[in-house]
């Protein structure tokens, strides 16, 4: 699945999981795997490697639950029009 | 400091009133103190002995009390041209709009007297205003809620069928109002006919978040500078309490072509609201001055004051404009000062404030 990412490049994150968007000021926070998968994406991971970073950088299987978090997460991200 | 950054002269202005609905003076006076390339005075002006700023420990070098703008153009001149002779005034830097057209038509005048200025021209004020804005989108490089100024309440059905509900409903000076139904919308019709006299502006209601830049037009259409920023937090007055520098393209592109469409020259404020549904991006107000918030273009590293002070002094600007730092925020605080009643008393009593020995730092 393609991605476009132009917002989430912008996004300033903090290692506590802060993050803010200067295009529109908001500002959300994120926990451990999100900053991990905000900063994979930002770097141009595909969404299918997502799943097998996390499961590495979290040391858990690579099950439906890890896929179907993923997929929620990403579903948050077009909902705030950060990626498209 | 490069050389010829500093600025070594005295500064008049006015709205030293920051209440909870503060005017913006006390804002831009702090920009200018605490910028170290300003090395001059501060002269605060204002309409009341109490206006807090006057009060501001190392604020002001000095203080004076105008006549209300209802007192008329001649007592205005006469009172500043007062100010320039006892306190010592090179630039004025007006930020209330009902002192504006009356600075801008004694402009000349005070230029003659040594007191500089950088104001818009009433033309560009006019096209400005929320009764003639509208008329800005026709050319289309400017997009505007729809918009129509009425005069009779009877207005109202028609433009709700036209525009949908709910509607917007706006002071002809201040204030503005979502009405769900047509009764709502009736009601504030004669609330701001009321208070602020007609006409009275209805626009049609955009979904969508509100944000706010300021910027320095230099008169012949450029931007001199802009900073946006987004409310975080606004009292019940719909003031902006705390609020963040954002970096949003579209939004500076907007305010660079409102201020090439009027050739505005000076400070001033654009209201916007982009659209959830779209992402469009409309003005929905021109203020025509700095807002109260401007201390964050400062703090964000975009001293807007201090080039305001910059052009209405004939100085250059840097032929590259510094940028402002995205995510710095202001949050405001409300403190009470101490004061000696000796202050309150030169205020009231003679009208001015000048400190004796010590100037602030």
């Amino acid at each position: 699945m393609d991605i476009e990412i132009p917002r989430l490049r912008e996004l300033a994150m903090s290692d506590s999981g802060f993050v803010f968007d200067p295009m529109t000021g908001h500002t959300f926070t994120v926990n451990p795997s999100g900053l991990v998968l905000l900063r994979l994406l930002k770097q141009g991971t595909e969404i299918g490697q997502l799943c097998e970073h996390l499961a590495r950088e979290f040391e858990v299987g690579l099950g439906e639950d890890l896929a179907r978090d993923v997929q929620d997460f990403i579903m948050q991200l077009r909902e705030c029009e950060l990626i498209k | 400091m490069i050389s010829g950054e500093r600025i070594d002269a005295s500064v008049a202005v006015t709205g030293m009133n920051a209440t909870d609905n503060p005017a913006p003076g006390v804002a831009v006076a702090r920009a200018l103190r605490h910028d170290p390339r300003f090395a001059g005075k501060i002269i605060g002006l204002g309409y009341d002995a109490l206006d807090p700023g006057f009060y501001s420990d190392g604020l002001l070098d000095g203080g004076a009390m105008l006549p209300y703008p209802s007192a008329g153009r001649e007592a205005l001149r006469e009172r500043l041209h007062w100010a320039r002779e006892a306190l010592g005034i090179d630039v004025l830097v007006p930020t209330l709009d009902s002192e504006l057209r009356a600075l801008v038509a004694l402009a000349p005048e005070l230029q003659a007297e040594g007191i500089h200025t950088f104001l818009p021209t009433l033309e560009s004020i006019e096209r400005a205003s929320k009764v003639q804005l509208p008329r800005l989108a026709d050319g289309g490089a400017v997009p505007i809620p729809p918009s129509e100024a009425i005069m009779s309440v009877e207005a109202i059905p028609r433009l709700a069928a036209r525009f949908g509900l709910p509607i917007v409903v706006k002071g002809v000076y201040y204030g503005a109002t979502v009405a769900p139904t047509e009764a709502d919308a009736v009601a504030a019709f004669h609330r701001f006919a009321a208070q602020w006299g007609l006409p009275v502006i209805v626009q049609k209601f955009v979904r969508g978040e509100e944000y706010n830049v300021s910027a320095l037009g230099d008169g012949r259409g450029n931007t001199v500078g802009a900073v946006a920023m987004r409310k975080m937090m606004i009292t019940d007055k719909g003031k902006g309490w705390c609020g963040v520098a954002i970096e949003n393209p579209e939004l500076l592109r907007l305010t660079e072509a409102l201020i090439g469409e009027l050739r505005w020259r000076g400070p001033l404020e654009v209201e916007l609201l982009s659209e959830s549904r779209t992402g469009t991006a409309y003005v929905i107000e021109i203020n025509p001055r700095f807002p109260a918030w401007i201390y964050l273009s400062a703090g964000a590293g975009l001293n807007l004051p201090y080039y305001a002070v910059r052009l209405a002094l004939g100085l250059p600007l840097p032929s590259a404009m510094p940028r402002y730092r995205a995510g710095t925020l202001f949050v405001r605080i409300s403190v009470d000062q101490i004061a000696d009643l000796s202050t309150y008393a030169q205020l009231a009593a003679m009208g001015s404030l000048r400190p004796a020995a010590s100037p602030a730092s």
